[in-house]
């Protein structure tokens, strides 16, 4: 018989107390003052986006280094509001699938594809479009912008949420429904706290992913023009082109001065809070923790605020009431559902249709026609291959090294969150650095290439082994100790299987970085030197920049088509694989 | 008036050719007053017919009615106390208690008066607070009874309620649920328990439902339990009553209507009418050593005692070996053939030699065989084992089936299974 379990009174975890239940101490002077100057620097600095411009007039970036508080300010602005946006797509989109068999049949697979188009493509379609709708303000690119890093942000965080939705659990499902709650309270109460944790570390790992394309939006030149936004990519461009490497520097250190910041200060105590949305009903080892969430704790506002807001969620409570009650009718009209499906295939179907029709009229007029699609498709066999070779390498670099990491508990405490920035880190703006390498050295960019993708696109490989190692149990290794077994005997034993699960998520994510890193990477300027590669995505890089649309298209199509191809041929197997068999 | 009623129940899932029932011809009431337990072995249909009662999915035929309405969505007169507890975590005890008043649009102080009170009815004083992660099994489940009992349900619906607590736990918990029940201070009229464990029926309710699982579920008997409470387990009358119903429950007893009306005993035992017990090769040897170790022959409640085990996680074992002509039974006792005492006896060799000549017997594991040995290479798709089976089970049980005939057939070397392609052969693996 089983030991009986420790009573029932257990002792709570210590949490981190207010000293005094008081009203006011130090702690919450610093908060409320933090709180002001938050709100005073987001006024400052959204006044100025409604300027009015000319589009001359933009490039006017001051490369005072005094001015890059400024710039970094608004650069994190656009990352905040590009983050604002994909949580409420997210949850409508996400929620919407989850919710509606009919919509789940579109909404998926469209996500699927969307996540596998090349973003940096998107962009300037982007730009022409939301300049064109508020001519003559800065509104229209700061927009472009935010859609920008919206795109590269928005499709994991969906398919996490998405996913947490589907696997409610089944008690959870049965206790909302038998209640009778609403549909507010089952989203508010129920789904959206399960669902917390993936979003937030979703979140999160797409937040450091979007460095990459604000720096990308902030310079971007559409149909042979110019079009910049204050910030710190815009700085580093002007560095670049004005050829002052000190003013590059200053702007490398702002970046990572940024990216180390909003990690201490927003992410680090968001994840450690999000904790709380646990659902194991037992308590961690190891829980995350901030510095700054502690402080916060300490603070006596949270508690009060909770208290001002209860009215405010009680009459949130009862409006949701307006959206229905969690229940599914036990008798179902079999004809009239039958009915409704029909309907919606059919329409679905028309609008692709009409969609697709146009879209073959609008080619064959133009003066290549359909036979546009054939250069796209040769040339993406060149950037594929330089995928394949930088997956490849990174693989024998990184691996070994990643695992050296994991398996040692020092090691990883110091390298993890460095890689962690490292991934984060914008590699776009190293290359114009790189670049002035490949001038002094005559490295052809055909090469060069893939170094300069693989500046962004490899720490996702290096990451996850290091995390796949970790997981390895230390028990498997010291019985491998006790066997004897070493050398390539243990690598193919214990320690490929172990990583394995892991390094394929963080290939697959290296792949589809280079996939996009290839539109900036295989064409470069530094000074008024530009070097171009040969592959797909200098092919769309030009299209864009020449505002060729018929081109753009076919190359974007092409790219996708690639990545999902791939994704489904290879990946996807090699995922299988892992969980299979290799999952320990 | 009862207070629920079920008239000819079916509820069926989907299979090959249509769909096949796991319950059939249900009819029940539920009156004011009483606690009904639902008995039956694992798979009979209980919690199905448990989930019915609450409105949670769809009956295939039949009514269900709530004081003379059929219903037509969520039960509004029941509430359900969860195996797992089914507590949000990220709410605090009080918060969890309020969830079902605030539900109905209770205002704030409103909720919070009747969720201290069920709190101090339910013995949780102290705890509003707390998170349930702080809080030991017994008193997650308390949380799990004040929410239900807070929002005044006519019928409070248990499924295996007392099941993920360990043993004293449980034991204690019941006893204060009967305190309360016959105080009169409870705020149900009557209790729907689901349970695999006779005794836990005994002693709580007063009506014992025993659910047949072959060929679907049907209620096989129905007992009363006369015996005032507190009940004594060592009484007569209590063992006599657990030893009838365990009869009833293994489809032994002499007052047991079996076959069912309608099916005649099929002459030639096969794939769809005998159906592989979920019981691992490990298990239902476990059991045939205990079983040696005692001299070849044990008494079903000594059993459980020697293993502490619920008797529905025996039976699929004792069926097991039944099956595999290990052992026989007779009454309550489980007696090892000539054979299961070999079979326990060998060495992992020599066991294997005797188990895969019994193994090949069973009527699937049989199919599979001979379906490898007349394929061109050796070789079948799981799937294809999978629709031949889907024609007589639900989608849950054919995969439950192909499970238990993999392992056997794996251990008897008969065939091996490769996960990732799903497939079988009848070669061993490659090393
Ligand atoms: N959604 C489903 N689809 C197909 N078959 C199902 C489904 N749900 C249940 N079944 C099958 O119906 C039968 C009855 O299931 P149910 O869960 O009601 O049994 P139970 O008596 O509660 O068993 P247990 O004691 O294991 O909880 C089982 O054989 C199960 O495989
Ligand atoms: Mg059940």
């Amino acid at each position: 018989m089983g030991v009986p379990r420790s009573p029932a009174n257990r002792v709570a975890p210590s949490r981190p107390r207010s000293p005094r239940p008081g009203w006011f101490s130090w702690v919450d002077v610093v908060v409320a003052a933090g709180l002001l100057v938050l709100l005073y620097v987001v006024i400052r600095l959204g006044k100025d986006i409604t300027l009015s411009f000319t589009p001359t007039q933009v490039s006017g970036i001051d490369t005072d280094p005094v001015r890059l508080p400024y710039y970094a300010g608004r650069s994190l602005l656009r990352m905040f509001a590009a983050l604002a946006v994909s949580l409420v797509f997210t949850l409508v989109w996400a929620y919407a699938a989850a919710h509606s068999r009919r919509l789940e049949r579109v909404l998926i697979p469209a996500l699927d594809i969307l996540q596998s188009v090349p973003v940096l493509a998107f962009l300037t379609v982007a730009v022409t479009a939301f300049v064109a709708l508020f001519p003559g303000s800065v509104l229209g690119l700061e927009l472009a912008s935010v859609f920008a890093i919206f795109t590269s942000q928005a499709w994991n965080m969906t398919f996490a949420f998405y996913h947490s939705l589907i696997t409610t659990p089944r008690e959870l499902d049965e206790l909302s429904r038998g209640m009778g709650f609403s549909r507010w309270m089952r989203f508010w109460k129920v789904e959206l706290p399960s669902g917390a944790i993936g979003l937030v570390w979703n979140a999160m790992m797409s937040f450091g992913g979007g460095w990459f394309f604000l720096v990308a939006s902030e310079l971007i030149s559409v149909s042979n023009r110019e079009y910049t936004l204050p910030g710190v990519g815009s700085y580093a461009g002007a560095a670049i082109v004005a050829g002052n490497l000190g003013h590059v520097g200053w702007a490398i250190l702002t970046m990572a001065i940024l990216v180390i910041g909003v990690n201490f200060l927003f992410w680090r105590p968001l994840t450690a809070w999000a904790e709380r949305f646990k659902v194991e009903q037992s308590e961690a080892a190891q829980v995350q923790r901030s510095l700054v969430l502690d402080f916060l704790r300490r603070a006596n506002w949270p508690r009060l605020l909770g208290r001002a807001l209860a009215p405010l969620r009680e009459a949130a409570g009862r409006a949701g009431r307006a959206f229905g009650v969690d229940d599914r009718p036990l008798l179902v009209d079999v004809r009239r559902r039958r009915a409704g499906d029909v309907l919606f295939t059919v329409v679905t179907l028309a609008l692709i249709g009409w969609g697709l029709v146009s879209l073959v009229g609008y080619l064959a007029d133009q003066p290549a026609g359909l036979s546009v699609f054939a250069e796209p498709l040769l040339l993406g066999l060149a950037t594929l291959a330089r995928v394949v070779v930088l997956v490849a390498v990174a693989t024998l670099v990184w691996v070994p090294i990643g695992v050296k990491i994991g398996f040692s508990p020092r090691l990883t405490r110091i390298a993890q969150p460095v890689v962690q920035i490292l991934a984060s880190f914008p590699a776009n703006f190293l290359f114009p650095l790189a670049t002035w390498l490949f001038l002094r050295t005559g490295l052809s960019l055909n090469i060069g290439g893939i170094l300069l993708m693989a500046l962004g696109a490899q720490w996702y490989i290096l990451f996850n082994a290091i995390a796949g190692a970790m997981a390895i149990p230390t028990d498997l290794r010291e019985a491998m100790d006790d066997l004897g077994v070493h050398g390539w005997r243990r690598w193919k034993r214990l320690i490929i299987p172990g990583v394995f699960p892991s390094y394929v998520t963080g290939a697959i994510t290296a792949s589809g970085g280079a996939w996009n890193a290839s539109i900036v990477a295989e064409v470069v300027t530094f000074g008024g030197t530009t070097l171009t590669a040969t592959g797909l995505g200098a092919y769309i890089a030009h299209a864009t920049a020449t505002g060729d649309h018929p081109r753009l298209l076919a190359g974007v199509a092409v790219m996708s088509m690639y990545v999902v191809l791939i994704n489904r041929l290879f990946w996807r197997r090699l995922y299988r694989l892992a969980e299979h068999r290799y999952s320990l | 008036m009862a207070l629920l009623t079920v008239t000819g129940l079916t509820k069926s899932y989907a299979g090959a050719d249509g769909d096949l029932p796991v319950l059939a011809g249900i009819d029940l009431d539920i009156n004011e007053g009483e606690i009904v337990a639902l008995l039956g072995k694992s798979g009979s249909g209980k919690s199905t017919l448990l989930r019915c009662l609450a409105g949670l999915i769809p009956p295939s035929s039949g009514t269900i009615t709530y004081r003379g309405r059929p219903l037509t969505g969520a039960n509004p007169g029941t509430a359900m106390v969860f195996q797992t507890f089914a507590l949000l975590p990220w709410l605090t005890v009080q918060q969890n208690v309020e969830i079902g008043l605030e539900a109905r649009g209770l205002p704030a102080r409103e909720r919070r008066e009747a969720a201290l009170k069920a709190i101090d009815l339910i013995g949780l004083d102290g705890f509003e607070s707390a998170y349930p992660k702080e809080l030991s099994g017994g008193m997650r489940q308390r949380v799990g009874f004040a929410r239900a009992l807070v929002v005044e349900p006519d019928v409070l619906l248990m499924d295996e309620p007392f099941s993920a607590l360990d043993v004293l736990t449980a034991e204690n918990l019941r006893g204060e649920l009967l305190e309360l029940w016959e105080s009169g201070e409870f705020p149900t009229k009557a209790i729907v328990l689901v349970t695999h464990n006779i005794e836990e029926a005994v002693l709580l309710a007063d009506r014992v439902v025993v659910l047949a699982s072959r060929p679907y579920g049907t209620i096989r008997a129905t007992y009363d339990i006369p015996l005032p409470r507190p009940r004594d387990r060592d009484s007569a009358d209590f063992t006599k009553l657990i030893d009838v119903i365990y009869q009833t429950m293994t489809g032994r007893g002499h007052d047991t209507p079996l076959p069912p009306p309608g099916v005649r005993a099929p002459a030639k035992r096969t794939p769809a009418n005998t159906p592989l017990p979920a019981a691992s090769v490990d298990g239902f040897s476990g059991l045939a050593e205990i079983l040696q170790r005692h001299g070849g022959r044990l008494d079903v409640a000594e059993l459980t005692d020697e293993l502490s085990l619920e008797v529905d996680d025996l039976l699929p074992l004792i069926d097991a070996l039944e099956l595999l002509g290990f052992a026989a039974v007779e009454g309550t006792e489980v007696r090892l053939t000539p054979q299961g005492c070999a079979f326990s006896e060998a060495d992992v060799q020599t066991s294997k030699e005797i188990f895969a000549p019994a193994a090949i017997e069973i009527p699937l594991v049989r199919f599979i065989a001979t379906s490898l040995a007349n394929s061109v290479d050796g070789r079948l798709r799981a799937g294809f084992f999978r629709d031949v089976l889907a024609h007589h089970y639900t989608s849950e049980q054919v995969a439950e089936q192909l499970d238990v005939a993999t392992d056997w057939g794996r251990y008897a070397e008969l065939y091996s299974y490769d996960t990732l392609h799903e497939e079988y052969s009848l070669e061993a693996p490659p090393d």
